[in-house]
């Protein structure tokens, strides 16, 4: 398919409550910002999912590569002590 | 005309256009220019037999014999049905649907603004819950209109053409009968000519940002609420309909 016919696709973040991260929904293709946030919202937002929407064109994501795995990931493996699991959370966090 | 009679007739009419618009809506289901788009439409027929399945559901209380909403959208014909004509014009292109889905969706926001404060807390309440989907409605549509109207030479000229089409049903839109003038009394309904000039402006400021020419004059189209509709309308009854006509009763 030429360019002329494919429009950019979007990546989708929703929020889903207030307070919560944007997490990834899925993407969309629209030919500008504004119709990807329209398209968005039809698309991942029409039944009610969640309360705000990012839309980020496909190729500002920039990706590590499955060869990174290794070296990204793997060295958390044994070092119990990165992980906060000694501290009390305090009453009235809802959160976490 | 008693009140109960015009107040089930002026819910029928607002039920009428919602389904008919809703239906030809959901014709593109399956044939939209791409995906999302072809999920919008449908969406927006969907929201818009939402508020169809309201206003039907209201007027058979109304009316108190017994039916129901299914009564009234399947079971009546095409002389019967008292929506305006502009809904039940065929989709022809992407931005004839798009244009019309914005000329009525304009209409239909302002009306269900008003009817906010209708003395009827029933239609008050279906107001309240259709607006928010109109106010989507127009917002869809109108970015379109621009994105169409200001795009390529071939876009402008197809979304101008559908204007120039649509708009002999745009006065009609604004048409009242003693309905509307019993139930205006009784501050049910609200006075439909005093939308007109917010009509104009809202339409006129996406006119305006798409590049598009507001038509001028021409012959202007009438009936609807009255039964009287174009060629169209017998037709898309005939497929909407087919199915409880043919199987009274039958579930699914």
């Amino acid at each position: 398919m030429s360019d002329q016919h494919q429009w950019p696709t979007w990546e989708v973040f929703i929020q889903r409550k207030d307070g919560e991260p944007h997490a990834h929904a899925g993407n969309v293709h629209a030919p500008d910002a504004g119709m990807a946030l329209l398209n968005a919202r039809d698309v991942y937002g029409r039944r009610q999912e969640g309360i705000n929407l990012w839309v980020v064109p496909s190729d500002a994501i920039t990706a590590s590569t499955p060869e990174d795995v290794g070296p990204f990931f793997d060295p958390a493996n044994d070092k119990m002590y990165r992980w906060p699991n000694y501290y009390k959370t305090p009453d009235g966090i809802k959160q976490i | 005309m008693t009140k109960q009679e015009a107040l089930y007739s002026y819910c029928v009419r607002i039920g009428d256009s919602a389904l008919i618009h809703a239906q030809r809506l959901c014709e593109w289901c399956g044939h939209g220019p791409i995906l999302e788009e072809d999920i919008a439409m449908s969406n927006i027929g969907l929201d818009l037999i939402g508020q169809a399945r309201g206003f039907y559901t209201y007027a058979a209380e109304v009316e108190g014999k017994g039916r129901t909403e299914d009564d009234i959208a399947f079971l009546r014909d095409e002389r019967e049905f008292t929506n305006c004509c502009m809904v039940e014009q065929p989709n022809c292109d992407f931005g004839y649907t798009m244009a019309r889905t914005f000329l009525h969706g304009c209409f239909a926001y302002l009306h269900y603004r008003s009817l906010l404060n209708s003395s009827d807390e029933t239609i008050a309440g279906l107001a309240a819950k259709s607006i928010k989907e109109a106010t989507y409605h127009v917002r869809h549509s109108g970015e379109w209109l621009v994105r169409l109207g200001d795009g390529t030479e071939e876009s402008h000229r197809r979304v101008q053409d559908a204007l120039d089409e649509l708009w002999q049903f745009t006065d009609e839109l604004f048409d009242m009968d003693e309905v509307d003038a019993l139930l205006i009394r009784e501050g049910v309904a609200t006075d439909l000519s005093a939308l007109r000039s917010e009509w104009d402006s809202m339409v006129n400021e996406v006119l305006s940002r798409a590049k598009l020419q507001r038509p001028q004059g021409g012959y202007r189209s009438k009936g609807g609420m009255h039964g009287l509709h174009t060629e169209h309308l017998g037709h898309m009854l005939s497929e909407m309909q087919i199915l409880p006509r043919t199987y009274p009763g039958a579930k699914w």
